[in-house]
């Protein structure tokens, strides 16, 4: 897309050294492109981590009730 | 479980008091009637179908989904839902304005928040989603035929849902609490628009052996002539599960959507919804969501490799064929035999045999199912008086 939707980060450049070589035979070709997709993976893995899921305790019974009704449920 | 894509759960139906006001209130709104399309898509918003949206894209949003198959926000995001209006309705509406959606049989059921009305480059749209430009796609024909402005927008259902099949109609809060009630942790999705045969079991059941249960969501809407009848899907389905699939471990309910044969990008939004609906995996095929022959057989695999960040793991299937040698399906991997022992699960020929009233052969078709087929006068698309 444009350029506008890109940003420059700063990283040590022995850091950058040993991304280049990690980067050998994966396809991606450039560093840019790599480090946002490693950056992808373990930032959405983080997220996953991070929530249990609440209904209200009406929303459960209505729901549950709907899916016996439907035979979804015993 | 998966947790919802981007996070939280969308739902954007109206309570019980705010749904008596609404209706009140539509009266004197602006209106739009949706095609029967646009009305599921504003149910699946409304029902967290396509979390983490809340409405009809904007105008930022929507370059991101073209140029980026992802939203401004970076949630991976490949096709986009949009509104689309006149010239004449465009100039009516205001920004900030609150309006009425009405349904085909002009019944209000729905309210969207005008936040941007904008134009958009249809031919651009049909390359990028599309990767062309021929009208001969029946995805770029659509796009072509659209009105020529977008309304982006927040909608508010406050009419429950309408649909055919309610005794199949869950959502995605319903399934959620499901299949944890079901004590599943692992659920592979199925993406249909077919009466099952041996094959399609064949690839449920080898998914379904490595999680804890299989969810069949078969796509119910606008179809093409000579397609299967939704009504003759879902009953083919319920036999075959009933016949031979644990209760405990499989669930079929519908999803009411309109197909886009989009192939790869159709088949990360697949993904995406079933994720959404709690599954963890999902199952794509050969040519998944594609249309004759704008896409590789495996693109629609292949696209994956750009989302590290989906949270679902795609399970793909190459194509697999009956072996008589064998004795049953089988893919490259685990049959040595040769052609001339196996015999493709060719639907065409199957759909063939049903029109001449014939019995396809067991090896291809279960028999409970096929007699389920044969029980309906018109089974296809086209076939009603
Ligand atoms: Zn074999």
């Amino acid at each position: 897309m444009t350029e506008k939707n890109y940003t420059t980060v700063s990283i040590p450049k022995p850091l950058a050294k040993k991304i280049k070589k990690r980067m050998e035979g994966t396809g991606f070709n450039s560093m840019s492109s790599y480090v946002t997709y490693v950056l992808r993976q373990v930032i959405s893995s983080m997220e996953e981590e991070e929530k249990a899921e609440e209904f209200s305790k009406e929303d459960e019974e209505k729901v549950k009730e709907r899916l016996r009704a439907l035979g979804y449920l015993d | 479980m998966s947790t919802p894509h981007g996070g939280t759960l969308v739902d954007h139906t109206a309570s019980k008091k705010k749904s008596a006001r609404l209706k009140e209130e539509t009266r004197e709104m602006k209106s739009i009637r949706l095609t029967s399309g646009l009305r599921k898509d504003v149910q699946n918003l409304a029902n967290g179908v396509y979390s983490p949206l809340t409405g009809f894209l904007c105008g930022n949003d929507f370059d991101w989904v073209l140029e980026e198959s992802r939203l401004s926000d970076d949630t991976p995001w490949t096709l986009p839902i949009i509104l689309d209006v006149t010239e004449e309705q465009r100039k009516e509406l205001s920004i900030g304005e609150e309006i009425s959606l009405l349904t085909e049989e002009e019944e209000p059921f729905a309210t969207l928040e005008v936040e941007e009305l904008y134009g958009f480059d249809k031919k651009r749209m049909a390359r990028k989603i599309y990767g062309t430009e021929d009208q001969d796609h029946p995805g770029v024909k659509r796009v072509m035929n659209m009105k020529d402005h977008l309304v982006g927008g927040d909608i508010l259902q406050f009419k429950k849902n309408s649909t055919d099949f309610e005794k199949f109609h869950l959502t995605p809060k319903e399934t959620r609490i499901l299949f944890r009630e079901k004590g599943w942790r692992t659920i592979v999705g199925f993406q249909t628009r077919n009466v099952p045969h041996m094959g399609h079991e064949y690839v449920q059941k080898t998914a379904l052996s490595f999680v804890d249960g299989i969810f069949i969501n078969p796509i119910i809407g606008k179809k093409k002539a000579g397609d299967y009848r939704d009504e003759v899907i879902l009953a083919a389905y319920d036999t075959l599960m009933d016949k031979y699939y644990l209760k405990g471990r499989a669930v079929m309910s519908i999803l009411e959507a309109e197909m886009r044969y989009a192939g790869p990008k159709e088949a990360v939004f697949h993904a995406i919804m079933r994720k959404n609906f709690g599954c963890t995996h999902f199952i794509v095929g050969r040519d998944h969501a594609g249309v004759g022959d704008y896409y590789g057989p495996y693109d629609a695999q292949d696209i994956f490799d750009e989302f590290p960040d989906l949270d679902i793991t795609p399970v793909f299937f190459k194509s697999f064929t009956y072996c008589e040698k064998c004795g049953g399906a089988v893919d490259g991997h685990i049959c040595p035999h040769d052609d001339k022992n196996r015999e493709n699960f060719s639907g065409t020929k199957m759909r063939n045999m049903f029109k001449e009233g014939k019995t396809p052969p067991e090896h291809m078709m279960r028999p409970e199912v096929a007699k389920t087929v044969l029980r309906y006068e018109d089974k296809f698309v086209g076939d009603q008086k």
